[in-house]
């Protein structure tokens, strides 16, 4: 029974973050999550999932640790979609694509990369930049 | 603008830049480009463009591992310093996502591995839940004798496979 019990609580746990791909881990001002056409105001430790589009308004900032340990953050008047994030975690195999709509961007890659170099992608209106493993930042000019 | 920083590791790797059909590889630290083509940046003015975003970033994944007496989920002396610098670090995080995974050794029968390594990591876990640490952050499993820092035949008392990682995000 106690097993049973253990097994259960192991799988509630798992459930309730099954979609979640990141986490909040820094807020600062006014932070908003748009998902499924709603705007959620974002705190830290929420989850982040595939389809989320992060805002942040003129005196806001927000950082993201995702599965694989890259971290995204935003600088003020920003706004980034998660456009896809996949990550297995036994082989390190994964893609994400993130896009920066406007503002400012810093990044961190993480685990990904490090198994298939440039599997880490954020567009800007006019470029795509592909990562190879290191430390950046990018401004939508 | 996409700037290349210095890496917190000391390690700089690359962004490739595509843009109107054209690839720039920025490989160096403060290598930039802007609408497209490389331009020289000035340190100070990527700092100041980019401070918010720079603040903003997580505190980074951290990975610590504490050893065990032989056959129990006492921490060794050594380990009980690791564990408290490891509980100050993990205090400075508001929001903590912490897995703990215990191992074993050889020593003893595969099944009673499982319940030592689960032990191990439960006791670890303990200890961070008592500092005050929300237990729903937590996730603690036992990998018994499967996954060896040191590969030994079976039956081997090896110090460094009695262990707990802890994987912090």
């Amino acid at each position: 029974m106690r097993w049973i019990l253990a097994v259960a609580a192991v799988i509630l746990v798992a459930s309730a973050h099954a979609n979640d791909v990141g986490q909040i881990k820094t807020v600062k001002g006014a932070v908003h999550v748009e998902r499924d056409g709603k705007r959620i105001e974002a705190a830290a430790g929420m989850g982040v999932r595939q389809s989320d589009v992060l805002t942040t308004g003129a005196d806001g900032a927000v950082g993201v640790t995702f599965l694989d340990n890259s971290m995204l953050s935003l600088g003020p008047a920003s706004t980034l979609a998660i456009d896809h994030y996949s990550f297995d975690s036994t082989t390190h195999e994964g893609r994400f694509d993130a896009s920066l709509k406007k503002g400012t961007l810093a990044g961190v890659s993480g685990r990904m990369v490090k198994q298939s170099p440039e599997s880490m992608r954020v567009r800007t209106p006019a470029s795509v930049m592909a990562v190879r493993g290191t430390e950046f930042a990018v401004r939508v000019d | 603008m996409v700037v290349v920083l210095p890496a917190a590791d000391g390690h700089t790797g690359a962004v490739v830049v595509e843009r109107d059909g054209q690839r720039t590889v920025l490989d160096q630290t403060y290598a930039a480009t802007r609408s497209g083509r490389k331009v020289p940046v000035n340190q100070a003015e990527v700092r100041r463009t980019f401070a918010p975003a720079l603040g903003a970033i997580p505190s980074r994944p951290a990975r610590f591992e504490l050893y065990f007496e032989t056959a129990t989920d006492q921490l060794t002396e050594e380990s009980k310093l690791e564990l408290a610098r490891m509980l100050v670090e993990l205090k400075r995080r508001p929001t903590p996502d912490i897995l703990v995974i215990g191992h074993t050794d050889t020593v003893g029968q595969g099944d009673e591995n499982d319940v030592l390594s689960r032990m191990r990591a439960e006791r670890v876990k303990a200890d961070l839940v008592a500092i005050g640490i929300a237990e729903e952050r937590i996730r603690a499993s036992g990998r018994g004798e499967r996954e060896p820092i040191i590969r030994t035949a079976d039956g081997v008392d090896e110090p460094r496979n009695r262990r707990v990682e802890i994987n912090v995000r």
